[in-house]
């Protein structure tokens, strides 16, 4: 097994864009080759050594490279960005995009992580133990089809936008989610065990959410279909008594979107 | 500007100068071809070593939408379409994004860096001139010029609803000296004046809303207009019902509307020498002539009308058309023709703009994916080829993809492998939903173009059927040095490997404007500034004040000042004026 550790030098002050730190592409990789990997800053491009210290212990294939990230890295972006394989740990915050497009593999966040994370993402394991930005496994904007596939896990809350237009895959939120979540959803599912404030849903035509807590605004365009006791939303048998509500017919003559809503205990 | 240069012993394919490809060295001097040069010029002259190699005019498009409000239109509401094509700035170029509504900038370098060097945007409509011609001047490289959208428009359906064929052409004249435009361009005539009111013309003889013109009527004095004033580019048509299953029918009573009417151009311009006539012979140039050649009655039993269309146009000598072909994958929907916009959000329930250009026109604009598994999109792909390669005088066809309506320029090389390649035909029929060969007739198709017929359809003949081939679309003694050079041996051609013919045609060696290489191997190497054509016709002073009168009465209707309207000089960079129809021949008034 490989890994790779990123010490950062100290705050960084203008964001920078490192799709770079990616399993696959450090795999096999030299430290020196390592901190010369260009990193975006602004308009410059400046090496990885300017803002971490890099160590390398073991080598190993991609599958088995993990990354690990010393410290809060708020600042630094995409990171992970696309990667297919291995593992990514951050053992603080990181920034806007990280898992964006991400294929395969894993990342794991210790605390928060910025908005964007996970965008477009097509397979793999996202986990942000804290809470997570606006945008979080949505479509990039214009975009109609956000993810397709993977597994997002939340351990706070997440703010807007949810999920957006998601096709596939699943996102699970143990905190809130606040406007808009699963808005323009074509499929996969989406669980949160807290609070929704309004739009939950909105324009969704196929796929699941499921909410455990309160939706402050409920999206019009959904009709009661029935309730259901404990049901199962992929491999998550999920406890209480649920409403079950079509929608959103506000888009769709024939919606195939479905919302589950826990009654009070 | 280098002063002198000669591109030696490279296989040259010029149709206008009757050359196909002899081994030849072509001279330029100060930006224009010449005989030859002296001894000591020769000496300073820079020289390119294109043994060997394929050597060309300059790539002219015809049709392409690449400036103004619809297409920026495009670009605001597609970010999706930015972030995934980036192209990084260098010491020498813009910094620019965009896969099908590229920024200005990368519009520019990708179009030199394909070899083509002269580009007309194909709708212009008068109200949104100055953002065209703004986005024309920030455009790098290319030789530009815009058609006026004047098929739906207030004065010209009054003027000819009233039967007075001088002062609609008066106007017109004045329109195109007013927004500094090249062509006329005319979009569903009658129809987008209806959809101002959500609705449509189906028909050539249905009277429109409040007007009572019938598109019949508005094509029929368009084309006369066009010829009485005596443009350098016939008019340029995009026909009713467009995009309607079997619209191939409409599409040729459309063309025979204008079949008596002879082609003039009175452009006051130097011809440069060619071998074949270099005046237009059309009176109708058909605009995307695969979204007029639709089939079937339904999209159920969708099939490709193309044969019925160009069993008409082998006939005809009045017509030449582009194609609009579709090379699959992303692309952005955008026409004047606000209803077919519409019909096409119906049927996808994609995202979409519209607009209504007050008294002029309209517009919308829709992202559109052609899919290989999908049988009409598929279908499509099938006809667009079709047309080029059915008709059979090369010379009555251009081709284009419609840019960005049935696919991005940057795939003409990908089109040109499927002319030149029935091996290539048949790999994509492989691929892609099998209505494709089905409902089709590309499947018997055996024909294999030549590289003579693609220099036709890309350079020749787009640049005789806009009028331009004074200077551009050859390399006769006068026209100007825009040359390409594609590494590719003219004597080894293998069609079957048709994935060479797309990296040949994708990243010529050199491409040449006026005598500079801009383009080296796709890499963008000078980024000269291009020129903007336009006409100035004229007609009659007194016929022009009688008309001008009733413009500033209507005017009121405007929401802006007639003070405005005109598009100032400093708008155009490099303008190239071309008088058209001065007074010796003006009109005189019945």
């Amino acid at each position: 097994m490989a890994e790779i550790v990123l010490t950062p030098k100290g705050p960084v002050e203008l964001t920078l864009e490192a799709e770079i730190i990616n399993p696959g592409l450090f795999s096999g990789k030299a430290k020196g080759d390592i901190e010369k990997l260009l990193v975006w800053q602004g308009p410059a491009q400046l090496p990885l050594a300017d803002f971490f210290d890099v160590d390398v212990r073991g080598a190993g294939t991609p599958e088995n490279t993990v990354i690990i990230i010393q410290g809060d890295v708020p600042r630094v972006k995409h990171i992970g960005h696309g990667m297919k394989v291995g593992k990514i740990e951050i053992q603080g915050s990181s920034g806007m995009h990280t898992g964006a497009e991400m294929a395969g593999g894993s990342i794991l966040v210790e605390k928060d992580s910025g908005s964007w994370s996970g965008m477009e993402m097509k397979g793999g394991l996202l986990q942000i133990k804290g809470n997570a930005g606006d945008h979080v496994g949505s479509a990039y904007r214009g975009s109609w089809k956000g993810m397709t596939g993977g597994k997002i896990e939340i351990g706070g809350n997440a703010r807007s936008q949810l999920g957006g237009g998601l096709a596939g895959g699943e996102i699970l939120v143990n905190g809130n989610v606040e406007n808009f979540c699963g808005i323009r959803q074509g499929g996969g599912a989406i669980i949160i065990k807290g609070n929704a404030v309004r739009g939950l849903g909105a324009e969704m035509t196929v796929g699941t959410i499921a909410i455990l807590g309160e939706v402050s605004q409920f999206t019009p365009g959904f009709v009661e279909a029935g309730a259901e006791a404990n049901p199962k939303i992929g491999e998550h048998q999920i406890e209480g008594c649920f409403t079950k509500y079509s929608g959103d017919y506000a888009i769709s003559k024939n919606p195939k979107g479905i919302l589950y809503y826990r009654e009070g205990i | 500007m280098a002063a002198m240069m000669i591109i030696k012993n490279g296989y040259v394919f010029d149709p206008l100068s009757g050359i196909e490809g002899d081994v030849k060295d072509i001279f330029i001097k100060d930006g224009k071809v010449v005989a030859d040069l002296s001894g000591s010029e020769i000496k300073d002259a820079k020289i390119i070593d294109a043994r060997g190699k394929t050597v060309m005019p300059g790539g002219v498009d015809s049709h392409s939408h690449v400036a103004g409000a619809k297409v920026n239109a495009g670009r605001l509401m597609r970010p999706e379409d930015h972030y995934k094509s980036v192209r990084p700035r260098t010491q020498l170029t813009h910094s620019g994004s965009g896969y099908t509504v590229p920024s200005v900038y990368k519009q520019g370098y990708d179009y030199a860096a394909m070899g083509y060097t002269t580009v007309f945007e194909a709708a212009m409509p008068p109200l949104e001139a100055r953002h065209t011609h703004e986005e024309m001047r920030a455009t790098p490289i290319l030789d530009m010029g815009a058609y006026l959208v004047l098929g739906n428009n207030w004065f010209i359906m009054r003027y000819l609803k009233e039967g007075d064929i001088e002062k609609a052409a008066a106007y017109a004249a004045w329109m195109m000296r007013t927004h500094k435009a090249y062509g006329i361009k005319c979009v569903n005539p009658a129809g987008v004046e209806n959809w101002g009111w959500g609705k449509n013309v189906r028909s050539l003889d249905e009277p429109n809303i409040h007007f009572g013109i019938t598109s019949r009527e508005m094509i029929e004095g368009l084309v006369k207009v066009n010829e009485m004033l005596g443009l350098p580019m016939s008019l340029h048509l995009h026909t009713n019902n467009l995009g309607h299953p079997g619209n191939w029918k409409i599409t040729c009573d459309t063309l025979a509307i204008p079949s008596g009417i002879e082609p003039h151009n009175k452009a006051e311009v130097e011809w440069a020498q060619t071998k074949i006539d270099p005046r237009r012979k059309q009176s109708v140039y058909l605009a995307h002539a695969m979204f007029s050649a639709f089939g079937g009655t339904s999209w159920k039993d969708f099939e490709s009308g193309v044969k019925g269309l160009v069993d008409y146009i082998n006939k005809a000598e009045h017509v030449v058309v582009d194609n609009g072909s579709v090379p699959f994958g992303p692309a952005t929907a955008m026409t004047g023709d606000g209803p077919a916009i519409h019909d096409l959000y119906q049927l996808t329930g994609q995202k979409w703009s519209n607009t209504d250009v007050e008294m002029e026109c309209g517009a919308g604009v829709l992202p559109f994916t052609y899919l290989k598994g999908n049988p009409v999109h598929s279908i499509q792909w099938a006809m667009g080829l079709e047309v080029l390669l059915m008709i059979n005088d090369p010379w009555k066809t251009i081709m284009t993809t419609d840019h960005p309506n049935g696919g991005v320029f940057t795939k003409y090389p990908l089109v040109i492998s499927w002319l030149m390649s029935k091996a290539a035909r048949e790999a994509t029929f492989d691929e892609c939903h099998k209505w494709a060969r089905d409902r089709s007739s590309l499947g018997g198709t055996d024909r294999e173009m030549s590289l003579s017929e693609i220099a036709v359809l890309t350079r020749a003949n787009p640049a005789r059927t806009i009028g331009m081939a004074y200077r551009k679309g050859h390399l006769g003694i006068g026209a100007d040095g825009d040359v390409t050079v594609y590494s590719m041996d003219p004597s080894k051609i293998d069609t079957k490997d048709f994935a060479a013919l797309v990296k040949a045609f994708a990243r010529p060696e050199y491409t040449i404007k006026s005598g500079d290489i801009v383009a080296r191997n796709g890499e963008i190497v000078a980024v000269p500034e291009g020129s903007r054509f336009y006409c100035q016709p004229h007609v009659d002073e007194d016929l022009e004040k009688d008309m001008l009168s009733d413009v500033k009465e209507w005017f009121k209707y405007y929401t802006l000042g007639f003070a405005n309207y005109p598009v100032p000089d400093k708008y155009l960079r490099n303008p190239v004026p071309i008088e058209v129809n001065r007074p010796i021949e003006a009109l005189v008034r019945r």
